[in-house]
């Protein structure tokens, strides 16, 4: 089977590398010659995996990103070597609840992530975690 | 480089304008502009983010405890110039129920006067 386009990242775990995602994100967007929306919320659900991978996987090594290129998706790997976690434990967050309460402001991210792609999927161990997301091109995108 | 361009008095709604990322950082830059202007009586907020285009849920969390803090003194938040993803992520976590969002902050002035 003939091997699709990839591009690979290593980040480093420093602030704001997540920006090096996106950048990538959009060079790869424009070759695949999505919409401007499309690209948008790619880049915005890379942020919001690289966050998770950089601060809630503990992770001391780097984040490794796979953006594979076919001709009807562009599927997003981010890799962590940290502590895993269980999607099924994370809950899924309310402004209602986080407004005037002592509730947390933060863990959005994995909301996000769902909300802007077409589709996540996640293993975790707790040797690391691997967020696979796709985002489909549109006949229209061209 | 992500910072507050300006945090000025336009009537009696504070502007505060953005360039670049508005990552952990920028939000705690606005939220400690914000407290100044609050903390001298003023309850009506205008984010004009028109040069920053990207942003993170972390510094979107920071706005939150912004609300929060106006809606004691019956204060409003409004942001202007958002770019269309910064507006989605803004919609989908819920922000723009609690804050309204303006074209242009020509428009956003006229309408929190």
């Amino acid at each position: 089977m003939e091997k699709k386009p990839t591009v690979e990242l290593k980040l480093p775990i420093l602030k704001n590398m997540e920006l090096v995602a996106t950048q990538t994100a959009d060079v790869v967007s424009k070759h695949m010659q999505l919409s401007e929306e499309k690209s948008g919320e790619i880049s915005m659900a890379l942020i919001e995996a690289c966050i998770n991978a950089f601060e809630h996987s503990e992770s001391k090594s780097e984040v490794y990103i796979h953006f594979i290129i076919d001709d009807d998706n562009l599927m997003i790997k981010v890799i962590d070597k940290g502590i895993g976690f269980d999607a099924s434990q994370v809950k899924i967050p309310k402004i209602e609840s986080k407004i005037n309460s002592d509730e947390r402001k933060r863990g959005w991210g994995l909301m996000l992530i769902k909300e802007l792609m077409d589709s996540v999927d996640f293993e975790s161990s707790d040797s690391g975690t691997t967020l696979t997301m796709i985002k489909k091109k549109d006949q229209n995108d061209e | 480089m992500n910072k507050i361009l300006e945090a000025s008095l336009n009537g009696e709604v504070l502007v505060i304008k953005t360039e670049g990322y508005l990552n952990k950082d920028l939000g705690q830059d606005i939220q400690n502009a914000a407290q100044e202007h609050i903390n001298n009586g003023i309850n009506q907020i205008l984010i004009d983010l028109d040069k920053s285009n990207i942003v993170n849920s972390i510094g979107a969390s920071i706005i939150i405890e912004l609300i929060e803090q106006l809606q004691e003194s019956e204060g409003t938040l409004a942001f202007c110039n958002l770019a269309p993803i910064i507006e989605k992520t803004f919609k989908i976590m819920g922000l723009t129920k609690y804050c309204s969002c303006y074209p242009n902050e020509e428009d956003a002035i006229k309408a929190m006067s």
